[in-house]
Parts: C-alpha cells; sequence; structure tokens
C-alpha cells in the first residue's frame, strides 16, 4: 500500500467515525507546538487537538526570544494564529503542565500528548563566582527586554559600567549585543518593551565584548545575523588580525561547510576594515574576541557579591575524531573587566515529573519523536501516546524553521502509530481537560483572550508609533485576557 | 464568504472539495508583499490530498488565476512540476512574474512561507531537480544565500521558493520539496553538511 493511500485510509478511519476523534494536546505554543499542530490536522481529519501554555499568550519564543528589531521574523506568527482559528484546534492559555495539571492526567484524557515546551533554563559554566550580582544569563536579558511577564522586574543596572562581557559567540549573543549598541533611536519603534527602550536610552554601554572559546571559523553565529551587527551605524567592530589565521583544519571545515566560509570571510572583511574610522563622541565598539574562555569571575573590592571581571584562559584547538576541533585550554590567563555579563552559553529545557529526561543534554530521549524510556541492548522502549517536537526533543538549537522539519518527523511516528491501531481506548479529550481546570479554578485564556491582549497592545503600540507595546506583568496580561 | 470563494472554482470541485471534507480548511487570504504585488487578493488554501482534486482543478478551470488577478487573462503561464514530500509530481501553470512560494499556495502544495518571503525564515526552501534550469536562474543574492545557508536539506541546487520569479526559460522546472521523512533517490538531491 503507497504511503500515501496508507494515509488516505488512517484519516478516513476517524474520519467516518465521528464519535470517536483522535484527541491531541500539544503542550507549548512555540513554532514546534504550531508546526505540529498544522500538520496532525492536515494528515488527520479526525484529530482534534487542544495547545496549551503556561502563558497567557501564544507563539513561544517567537514573541518572548525573536528579537524586537527582526519584525520580519515574527510574520510566523501569521500563519500560527491561522492554525489556532483552525475548527479543530484550540488554544488554552495560563495553563502550566506539572503544576495546573500532571502529565499523567493529560495522557489519561488524550490519545496524543506532544510535548514542545522549549527549554526555559539555562546551561552553567560550571565556573567559580557565577553567581556574583550583575551576572545574567541571555534567556533572562532577552526575557527583560522582550517584556516575558516572568523577567520584567529584572533591572539590569546598565549605568554603572561602559563595558558589557557576553560569552558564547552564538546568533542569541549577537541579538543581546545589538540591543545594547543600536541607536535607541532605531530601537523606539519597535516592540521592545517599555522598561527595556528607557533603561537602554540611559545606559552608559558603550563596549561590547563578544567571548569565543573557539576560533572564527567556529563561531556559531550565522552570516545574516552577522552582517546585520557588523552594519549597526556609529558601531565600530574590533577583531585582532591575528585570530583571524587559518590552519588545515581549519580550511578543511570551511570547505565542508558553505556557512561557515561564508561567515569567515565576513569576518575578515571585518577585520580588514576595523581601526579606518575616525573616533566620534556617540563611538561605540563591539569586540569579536577568539580563543578564550572563562575560567572564573571576579568579584568587586568595593561592592560585595557584585562581580567586576572575568578570567579568560587562551585556547587551542584539537581535532576530535569525529573531525570536530575542540578548545583546550593553554594555561595562559588574562583578565577582563565589565560589571555586566551575560551568559550566552546556551538554553537548556526544564524536566517535569512523570517524564524521561536525558540531563547532560537538557532535552527529552527520543526516536523520531517518540519518548524513550528506556534502553536495553540498543533496543528502545517508547511511551505509548507520548512524543516531543521542538527544542524540548532536539535542545536548544535551530530556528524556526527547524521546528518545521522537526514537527513533520513527529507527526510523521504518531501517523505510523495510528496506523498500528495504538490509539484504541476512548478518551475525554478538551470536555474532560475543561473541567479539571474548572475543578482547579485555573482560569485558562482562550485564542480570544489572547486577541483581546493583541487589540490592546496594538493600540497602546499605535499610541506610540511602535508596532505593540507589550503588556509585561501577568495581572495586566489576564485582565485584558477577561476585559469585555 | 465562503460562498463567494467557492464561485470562483466551479461547481464540480466544490462537490468534490465538499465530499472530501476540504472545506472546512478554508485559509484567510495571505500578505505576500514581494514580488507579484497585483496577484495579492490570493485565493484561500484548501487542503489538497488527491492527485485527483488537482487536476480537477486545471481540467475545470483553465482560468484558474483570472478570477483574482487584474489582466491575466493574456498573462503567458509555464509549467513548474512541483516534486512534493511523498515524491508525487504536481503539474501546475504559473503566470509569468509568479513567485514559486505564491505558485504553491494558489495550488495548495504544501510549501510554508512562514515570513511571507521577507526573506527571514527558509521555510519555502526548494530544490530544482535538474541542474540544466539551476543554471538559467539568476544567481541568488547575498541575502538569499544567508538563509539558504539555513535551509533544512540544503543541497548544490536550492533555492528560496519565494525569491525565484517564473520566466519563460523556466517552463517544464521540476521543483522539489524537502521532506524531513523522505530523500528524493534523484538527480540533483545531494544533501550538504553543514
Ligand atoms: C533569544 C532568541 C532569539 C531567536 N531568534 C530567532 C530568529 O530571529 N529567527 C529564527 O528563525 N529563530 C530564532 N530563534 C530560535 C527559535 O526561537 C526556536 O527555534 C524556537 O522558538 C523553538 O521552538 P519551540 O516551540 O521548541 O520552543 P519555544 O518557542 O520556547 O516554545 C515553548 C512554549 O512552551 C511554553 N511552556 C514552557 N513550559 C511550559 C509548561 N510547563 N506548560 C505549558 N507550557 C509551557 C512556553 O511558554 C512557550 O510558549 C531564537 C531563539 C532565541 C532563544
Ligand atoms: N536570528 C536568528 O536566526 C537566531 C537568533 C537567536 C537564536 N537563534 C538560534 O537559536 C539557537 C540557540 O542559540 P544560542 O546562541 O543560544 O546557542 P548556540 O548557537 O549553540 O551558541 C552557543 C555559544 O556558546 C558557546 N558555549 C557553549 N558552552 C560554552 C562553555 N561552557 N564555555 C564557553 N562557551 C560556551 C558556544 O561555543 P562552542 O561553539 O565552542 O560550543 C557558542 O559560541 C541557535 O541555533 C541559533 O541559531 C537564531
Ligand atoms: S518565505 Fe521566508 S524566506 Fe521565503
Amino acid at each position: 500500500m503507497s504511503r500515501y493511500l496508507a494515509r488516505y485510509m488512517v484519516s478516513r478511519y476517524f474520519s467516518s467515525v465521528p464519535s470517536r476523534p483522535l484527541h491531541v494536546c500539544v503542550v507549548g505554543s512555540g513554532p514546534a507546538g504550531f508546526y505540529t499542530a498544522d500538520k496532525l490536522l492536515k494528515a488527520h481529519e479526525g484529530a482534534r487537538v487542544d495547545i496549551i501554555d503556561r502563558l497567557p499568550t501564544p507563539f513561544g519564543l517567537v514573541r518572548s526570544g525573536v528579537a524586537p528589531d527582526h519584525p520580519e521574523t515574527k510574520i510566523a506568527i501569521n500563519q500560527f494564529s491561522r492554525v489556532a482559528q483552525h475548527e479543530r484546534c484550540s488554544f488554552y492559555g495560563n495553563v502550566k503542565l506539572g503544576s495546573d495539571l500532571l502529565l499523567s492526567e493529560l495522557r489519561d484524557l488524550y490519545h496524543v500528548v506532544v510535548l514542545a515546551y522549549g527549554a526555559e533554563s539555562d546551561k552553567d559554566l560550571g565556573i567559580p563566582g557565577e553567581t556574583l550580582s550583575g551576572i545574567y544569563s541571555a534567556r533572562e536579558f532577552v526575557w527583560w527586554y522582550n517584556g516575558h511577564p516572568d523577567y520584567s522586574g529584572l533591572k539590569p543596572d546598565l549605568k554603572s559600567t561602559d563595558t558589557a562581557v557576553i560569552l558564547g559567540q552564538g546568533n542569541v549573543a549577537l541579538d543581546v549585543a545589538r540591543i545594547l549598541l543600536r541607536p535607541t533611536t532605531e530601537l523606539a519603534s519597535t516592540d521592545i518593551a517599555r522598561h527595556a527602550l528607557s533603561a537602554l536610552e540611559e545606559s552608559s554601554i558603550r563596549k561590547v565584548f563578544l567571548i569565543g572559546r573557539r576560533g572564527p571559523v567556529q563561531a556559531a553565529l550565522t552570516a545574516k545575523e552577522l552582517r546585520e551587527v557588523l552594519g549597526i551605524k556609529n558601531v565600530h567592530i574590533r577583531i585582532k588580525e591575528s585570530d583571524m589565521s587559518v590552519t588545515p583544519a581549519d580550511e578543511e571545515e570551511m570547505k565542508n561547510s558553505r556557512a561557515r566560509k561564508r561567515i569567515y570571510e565576513l569576518l575578515s572583511k571585518a577585520a580588514a576594515a576595523a581601526g579606518t574610522s575616525k573616533s566620534d563622541p556617540d563611538q561605540r565598539e563591539l569586540h569579536f574576541v577568539f580563543f578564550r574562555q572563562p575560567d572564573r569571575f571576579l568579584e568587586s573590592n568595593e561592592r560585595k557579591g557584585y562581580v567586576s571581571g572575568v578570567n579568560l584562559e587562551k585556547t587551542i584547538l584539537d581535532s576530535t575524531e569525529s573531525g570536530k576541533q575542540i578548545a583546550v585550554g593553554t594555561g595562559e590567563f588574562e583578565d577582563l573587566n565589565g560589571s555586566l555579563m551575560l551568559k550566552a552559553i546556551g538554553y537548556k529545557s526544564v524536566p517535569i515529573n512523570g517524564l524521561p529526561f536525558d540531563h547532560k543534554k537538557g532535552a527529552v530521549p527520543n526516536v523520531s519523536g517518540r519518548v524513550v524510556s528506556q534502553t536495553l541492548e540498543n533496543l528502545s522502549q517508547t511511551e505509548p501516546g507520548l512524543y516531543v517536537c521542538g527544542w524540548l526533543k532536539r535542545g536548544p538549537v535551530g530556528i524556526i524553521a527547524t521546528n518545521l522539519y522537526c514537527a513533520e518527523e513527529t507527526v510523521g511516528s504518531i501517523s505510523e502509530d495510528i496506523e498500528k491501531g495504538v490509539f484504541k481506548s476512548s478518551k475525554a479529550g478538551s470536555k474532560g481537560l475543561m473541567q479539571l481546570l474548572e475543578k482547579r479554578e485555573v482560569k485558562k485564556v482562550d485564542f480570544s483572550g489572547w486577541e483581546k491582549i493583541d487589540a490592546k497592545e496594538q493600540q497602546m503600540g499605535n499610541e506610540r508609533n511602535k508596532p505593540r507595546e507589550k503588556l509585561v506583568t501577568w495581572k495586566d496580561l489576564l485582565a485584558a485576557a477577561a476585559a469585555n | 464568504m465562503l460562498g463567494h470563494r467557492i464561485s470562483r472554482f466551479g461547481s464540480a470541485i466544490v462537490k468534490q472539495l465538499a465530499r472530501e471534507g476540504y472545506l472546512s480548511a478554508t485559509y484567510g487570504t495571505r500578505n505576500l508583499q514581494r514580488s507579484y504585488g497585483h496577484y495579492l487578493p490570493s485565493l484561500p488554501m484548501v487542503q489538497r490530498q488527491t492527485r485527483t482534486s488537482q487536476e480537477a482543478f486545471f481540467l475545470n478551470n483553465h482560468r484558474f488565476y483570472t478570477a483574482s488577478a487584474t489582466s491575466s487573462d493574456e498573462t503567458e503561464k509555464i509549467t513548474i512540476i512541483f516534486v512534493d514530500k511523498d515524491g508525487e509530481e504536481i503539474p501546475v501553470k504559473v503566470p509569468i512574474g509568479m513567485s514559486v512560494l505564491e505558485a504553491a499556495h494558489e495550488n495548495d502544495i504544501d510549501l510554508e512561507g512562514a515570513c511571507e518571503a521577507s526573506l527571514a525564515c527558509s521555510t519555502c526552501h526548494v530544490i530544482v531537480m535538474d541542474t540544466e534550469y539551476y543554471n538559467k536562474l539568476e544567481e541568488p543574492t547575498d541575502e538569499e544565500n544567508d538563509m539558504l545557508d539555513l535551509a533544512f536539506g540544503l543541497t548544490e541546487t536550492s533555492r528560496l521558493g519565494c525569491q525565484v520569479i517564473a520566466s519563460p526559460e523556466l517552463d517544464g522546472v521540476r521543483l522539489a520539496i524537502p521532506s524531513a521523512t523522505r530523500n528524493f533517490a534523484v538527480d540533483g538531491f545531494v544533501p550538504k553538511p553543514h
């Protein structure tokens, strides 16, 4: 039987028995959640999909991660909204898995549970001084400037220093650097949170250091974002020419990846152009520092408990068997002063009760999206009806588009399991969820509640020449959603 | 509203769509910003699941676009053959000047376009199946290459559907939509390391 025919017959099976729809719950309304819902609705006419999210607002990191000066990236929200408005799909915000609901309860209520709740904690450096004040994870800082209700009160101090040190050279590091350096007149017309714009307007940060433990050929950032930061008005780029020399192993890496090669070329050009600029009073500097790994944070003598700098160890690259080059310390150290430190070394998912979890990877063990409970002699045992997608499945890497293909794989597994006849028992679905939420007095925010928040934010934005002015507290969000 | 949309399609198709339950899946009109402004008020999206309904579109309604476009009665059209995620080949008629992304959407081909042609997503990635056709295309710009670098399943002949515009030389081009669950065992599909 062709794949197509099989799929067609499966969808027939569910749709021709309307009394037995396939009840699906997707946890998390980021790109992974929405792409999963979209593909399930398209593939199975009998599927009814409920998407829950702990926030009153949908769209995950597209709302709270993607930088305010990237409105074109946020257009993805249009497609997600169409999915949410599909007649067989519902969105319930302000419902948190792990506290409002247990995983076991969801699995009792639905045939299929797809966990797509992202990665809401941080990788640690595991070095001395990491808990000093003045050190933030990029996640916290990003959530602050994007008005996530959990971090809108962060109040990072941008006024006592002219230097910010960002550890890591991925795209999140670049986002943070750009927000710190971009003229605030340009940020003023974005959907940046108002508190962040005010703080940035008063910021004394003029120099930002981006610290990478490997070289320019291995930098985790991507070309589009690099090109953008290289082009910011009044920002002068500093790169040591000596860091730009390449080894045969680097050449090999570039031969195998056109992306790496193009990034290296952009950095080379910027390094060559550096220093030719004239100084001006509003000048800002962005330093790319390669081959340095953080060894410990330094505590201020004047202000106990506060960070005053970071001690960096110089590194060289060592080739591993897989061909990957990793950083190894040389035993040579140097200090870099600064009282604002931002760790942009990667996110990590949060485990929940009853869910298998790979603590090292910070993600859920799975085969093609099926959650693996244990592996015995290379045979993986999977949890029936339980799937993962997005950052929770793959670890915290990849762009919005990556989640599209990730969802395709997970939905492929679900379809195969439907074909195998895994989901025979009858389930309560949405109805059961509504009863449970009512019993627990959880005030869910449905999609029309979000639309009220959306309308209010756009209206407030309109008054300030911004696409929207975000509501940044739980109280304001819930009040707007409940308004008549 | 639905009735108004349907009148464009011809009743034969409506029956077929109704029979197969497609009508539930209509989406709002899309707002594609670039490349083909006057096709903007595009047709609603309907789920395409069978080849037959696809063919029915063309058999019953050659003037598929004339309903939504202002001037296209005389507009020249070429054939683009989409190779979908199941490997099925779907030929569609596309007016000169229209982007591949729009052509896909007009014909219910499952090609995303998350950023609606603002070169910020790479979800409109297509693979040109024959090098000969690939070489006829204008070189991608730096901006397109930046996005292509991140495209899933990048090949030597990958392009972004929102940047490729139908032109007479492209008549007959085959464009594959990359799939996470299926590899294309055909010429020109060379997964590239990232
Ligand atoms: C700072 C930053 C900027 C980025 N910028 C871009 C960009 O410009 N372009 C691009 O293509 N990609 C960008 N990305 C990557 C992109 O955002 C991710 O690939 C994508 O969001 C991951 O999708 P996800 O659905 O797995 O997770 P998320 O988007 O994080 O969605 C997870 C959702 O789950 C919810 N949730 C969490 N815990 C629970 C719980 N217990 N119960 C219920 N719900 C829960 C959260 O509220 C959230 O809505 C960026 C990432 C970051 C971190
Ligand atoms: N505009 C966009 O498209 C956009 C914007 C933001 C984010 N994103 C995507 O979101 C994903 C997450 O981004 P990210 O920046 O958080 O992660 P990332 O791309 O994985 O970058 C992490 C950075 O931290 C470094 N690092 C990790 N552990 C370290 C340690 N112990 N000590 C020192 N340095 C360490 C890494 O160096 P090594 O390489 O040596 O490990 C790398 O430079 C990425 O896929 C990114 O592309 C995209
Ligand atoms: S639609 Fe986003 S890059 Fe083409």
